[in-house]
């Protein structure tokens, strides 16, 4: 037992990677939020008139609203009047290149070790850095252009592509949605935009990295992702945050739209600040996530690894409005010391011949709390839906807990739905087989632990496997009880 | 139709109670006037508009009194080839008079020197628990004594019928002592068909290494809205089974909680539910694992036809001090027609690190190939379905260990697939 306390110990102490911070002049909005912000926001990105009414709107409707309270977790509420809105790092003019951009801004990426120059170049990732609020830079958009991809931040979206904006956005996760949305709509300061037009298959990865740099700053992202008819993209997002003593807020919205026989891929790491060992400080991490496969035979697929955040309430879910389409879900979400999450996903199967695949994988450790909470609902029309759901929960010591809350709603006899789950910890036999054949302790756990969560990281991208594998490793690093 | 609102809709009820344990009557009417009937949105019901279904189906809001029942009324109401004790209710009210003698087990109506009524069923989980024990008219406690192996099963037969009121309020006592071993069989017998309402709760204390089966059909009139909040404490060694039937109904809530509080124990929980025509049969489950090295299994398995509705949470709550916890949780629907609705959560919440859990839930539909095997051998489609369905629902009446009650559901099931074989 000494020998646990003493690892548990060593691993809880310690330190986020992520957590320092720069200090770069920032053009900031007042502190506080009603309709005169949201104008200025509006105004400050150039945004046109129909913009500024929808984000009224939102607005008006979020004041109406209530925060949830259903989900499993306890966190002091956000005072959303001591919140900033806006936040962007002063730039004077617009760069045109790579070489414009502010050489600091591009050392903090340099530090999160994700370079925006050549050597991503040679990966083949296209990345759109959102700093705090404002998209910096956006690096091979001229290739991608040759095929007529459009991916650019989203303000810049908003001014070149006002017709594709307006047909999408809020087409997926209504304004009105739920708190967290409405409030996103209303503030909104800056995302990506994708476009994959009909036939073309995106031959790199795309990429979006948020930092939340600035002190009580939320952070409203919006990522749009449009694949027409017989297209496919694999998006990529990952996220940090300095290390700060206040609780910061991350409320975005990601939408996506699949036409006919489209794929979309949507992986996440999620490496916010957790806050530290006492949960002081750390990312509220509020999204709303979901996709759309409208058209027959589409397809999208959800990965996250979840890491970070104090606090997690996220749900990427996915509409199968389309016949024949296909919905999946590969989760692993790892909780230490204070960490609280509450994430799963809701299928919603629609058309006929639909199918979805749910696989969450969640490792709590320390005080932690990991909750699955997902429903798979097949509608009336909805005949021969196929729904399979494994929710597995490993538990890393005897303070933390882990729950699981399926809703299963069928209103058609010829559905099949299977979901089942499992909790354990790692077993002492498993470990003692591990060091007789000469593996230390240490490595037994990251082994088993990656072989735990292996059907989820097997459906990453190469790169960022090798980032998730080596996170896991990290942040559980001998907590085995 | 009634026009109360929802708050005031017992208010006749409450007002009328009984005048005897009026400190847990107070109690029970505090708490119930504070949670309030379930709103729609309520999680605990979400799926079941049981307010709204009492307010539309449900006029008169005044206790059912007592009807007069015959001996012969018993004689044909009980099921062939039971063995046993039989005790009566009317209403819910416990009739001594009609009621078996059963050697060294103490019956007796529920009065004040029952003690611990309502320490078990606890009034601030549910409103209906809060309710029945504002308002439970008659009751009935059941105490076997230390080491009593009762040697046959105990037939609670309930009659049950809308008498001037339309609320009837069953509430059973049952305490099992140290070594006990018993078997009750739970039975209610709608007299006419017309609508009402039952709240009832069941409170059973068992103890140490006790074995009790409770053994429960529900098979009333497809008018009837029943609440039941069935709840046990299970003390260490002992053994807790119980195994719930429910067939018909309008709209039928079935909360059944086990404690686990002493190691080794073990907990079960069984349940089919075989629904045609718009019954809503919602069952909620609770076993609370507070001590190690206890077991629970939880088994219910569903067919719905034509517009029935199926709702079933099982929930495993599994605590800190809990280590080498076994618990294990099916539920298994299969739907057989369009406008039928499954509605499921299986849901864990686990706080001990070293234990072993698993649920597993499924919707679907017969196996074609299978019915296309039956169907080759020359069995016709609706016999090779009643087969199929049948053997989908046996693996929960072997847990039935009494045969003679086992044959009763048999029939009832048999005869409901449409076939007898």
């Amino acid at each position: 037992m000494s020998k646990d306390n003493q690892i548990l110990e060593e691993f809880t102490s310690k330190e986020y990677e992520h957590g320092w911070s720069v200090n770069y002049e920032a053009d900031e909005a007042p502190v506080g939020l009603n309709e005169e912000i949201i104008r200025w926001i509006s105004a400050k990105k150039e945004e046109p008139e129909w913009l500024l009414e929808w984000r009224l709107k939102a607005f008006r409707t979020w004041q109406t609203m209530e925060e949830p309270e259903w989900a499993n977790i306890h966190y002091p509420k956000v005072d959303f009047q001591k919140l900033r809105y806006y936040s962007a790092p002063k730039q004077t003019k617009k760069p045109k290149s790579l070489d414009e951009v502010d050489p600091e801004l591009l050392a903090i990426y340099e530090r999160l070790g994700i370079s925006l120059n050549e050597q991503k170049r040679l990966q083949g990732i296209a990345v759109d850095a959102v700093l705090d609020s404002v998209s910096v830079a956006t690096t091979f958009k001229d290739t991608l252009a040759k095929l007529g991809i459009i991916f650019c931040s989203f303000s810049e979206a908003v001014k070149e592509h006002p017709e594709l904006v307006k047909k999408y956005l809020g087409s997926v996760v209504p304004m009105t949605d739920n708190y967290y949305a409405a409030l996103n709509s209303a503030v909104f300061s800056d995302g990506s935009f994708c476009y994959i037009p009909k036939g073309v298959r995106c031959p790199m990865e795309l990429s979006t990295y948020f930092r939340i740099n600035a002190a009580n700053t939320g952070q409203f992202e919006r990522t749009l992702i449009v694949a027409e008819d017989e297209s496919y993209v694999s998006y990529l997002e990952g996220c940090t945050a300095p290390q700060r003593d206040e609780n910061q807020l991350h409320a975005a919205v990601v939408e996506i739209y699949a036409a006919a026989h489209a794929e979309v891929k949507y992986s996440t790491v999620q490496n916010w600040f957790p806050g530290d060992k006492e949960g002081k400080g750390g990312i509220y991490n509020f999204v709303t996530k979901r996709g759309i496969c409208a058209g027959d035979h589409s397809k999208i697929s959800w990965t996250q690894v979840e890491t970070g955040s104090a606090v997690t309430w996220k749900y990427p879910s996915c509409i199968l409005k389309g016949d024949n389409s296909v919905g999946e879900f590969y989760s692993v979400a790892v909780t230490n010391n204070m960490q609280q999450a509450d994430t799963g996903t809701k299928m919603i199967h629609i058309g006929k011949n639909t199918k979805s695949r749910i696989v969450s994988k969640g490792i709590s450790a320390g005080k932690s709390q990991n909750s699955y909470r997902g429903q798979v609902q097949v509608m009336k029309r909805a005949t021969n839906a196929r729904n399979f759901s494994q929710c597995d929960s490993l538990l890393m010591g005897d303070r933390c807990g882990a729950h699981t809350f399926p809703y299963i709603d069928i209103q058609n006899p010829t559905a099949k739905v299977e979901h089942e789950a499992t909790t354990s910890k790692i077993g002492e036999d498993q470990i003692f087989y591990c060091n007789q054949r000469g593996i230390d302790t240490e490595d037994a756990v990251a082994l088993i632990v990656n072989g735990y969560a292996k059907e989820v990281l097997n459906q990453l991208p190469m790169e960022f496997a090798v980032e998730a594998q080596k996170l896991l490793a990290l942040t559980l690093e001998g907590s085995v009880g | 139709m009634s026009t109360l609102t929802t708050q005031d809709t017992f208010d006749v009820l409450l007002e009328s109670a009984p005048q005897n344990f009026s400190a847990l009557r107070t109690a029970g009417k505090e708490l119930y006037q504070s949670a309030g009937l379930p709103v729609a949105k309520a999680e605990e019901y979400k799926f079941t508009a049981i307010t709204k279904k009492l307010e539309k189906s449900i006029s008169d809001f005044r206790a059912a009194s007592p009807i007069s029942i015959s001996k012969n009324q018993i004689i044909e109401s009980t099921f062939k080839g039971f063995d046993g004790y039989t005790l009566v209710f009317s209403n819910g009210k416990f009739l001594p008079e009609l009621s078996s003698q059963i050697e060294g087990i103490e019956v007796s109506g529920l009065n004040e020197s029952t003690g611990g009524v309502g320490t078990i069923a606890k009034a601030e989980k549910d409103a209906f628990a809060a309710l029945n024990q504002a308002t439970f008219n008659g009751g009935i406690s059941i105490k076997v004594p230390k080491k009593v192996q009762v040697d046959k099963p105990i037939l609670l037969l309930s009659f049950n019928q809308s008498n001037d009121g339309q609320v009837i309020t069953p509430r059973f006592w049952i305490e099992v002592g140290d070594f006990a071993e018993v078997t009750f069989i739970d039975q209610s017998v709608g007299l006419v068909d017309s609508p009402y309402f039952i709240n009832k709760v069941v409170e059973v204390k068992g103890g140490i290494n006790s074995q009790i089966n409770y053994y429960r059909l529900q098979h009333e009139g497809d008018q009837v809205i029943e609440v039941s909040n069935i709840e046990t404490d299970v003390l260490a060694d002992a053994r807790f089974t119980s195994v719930n039937i429910s067939l018909s109904g309008d709209m039928v809530r079935n909360n059944l909680s086990l404690n686990l509080l002493g190691s080794n124990c073990e907990g079960n929980m069984y349940g089919i539910y075989l629904l045609n025509g718009k019954t809503h049969v919602d069952n909620h489950t609770n076993v609370d694992h507070t001590i190690p090295h206890a077991e629970s299994n939880e088994l219910y398995k569903g067919i719905f036809d034509e517009q029935s509705r199926g709702v079933f949470n099982g929930k495993i709550f599994v605590r800190q001090d809990a280590q080498k916890t076994n618990a294990f949780q099916q539920n298994n629907n299969v739907l057989l027609s369009e406008d039928a609705i499954v509605n499921t959560k299986p849901q864990l919440e686990i706080w001990a690190d070293d234990v072993k859990c698993s649920h597993g839930c499924t919707v679907g539909q017969l196996d074609e190939e299978a019915l296309f095997y039956l169907q080759a051998r020359g069995i016709d489609k609706t016999l090779a379905k009643g087969l199929l369905l049948y053997a989908f629902v046996g693996e929960v009446l072997e847990k039935i260990e009494d045969e003679s009650f086992k044959n009763h559901v048999v029939g009832l099931i048999q005869n409901r697939l449409g076939s007898k074989f």
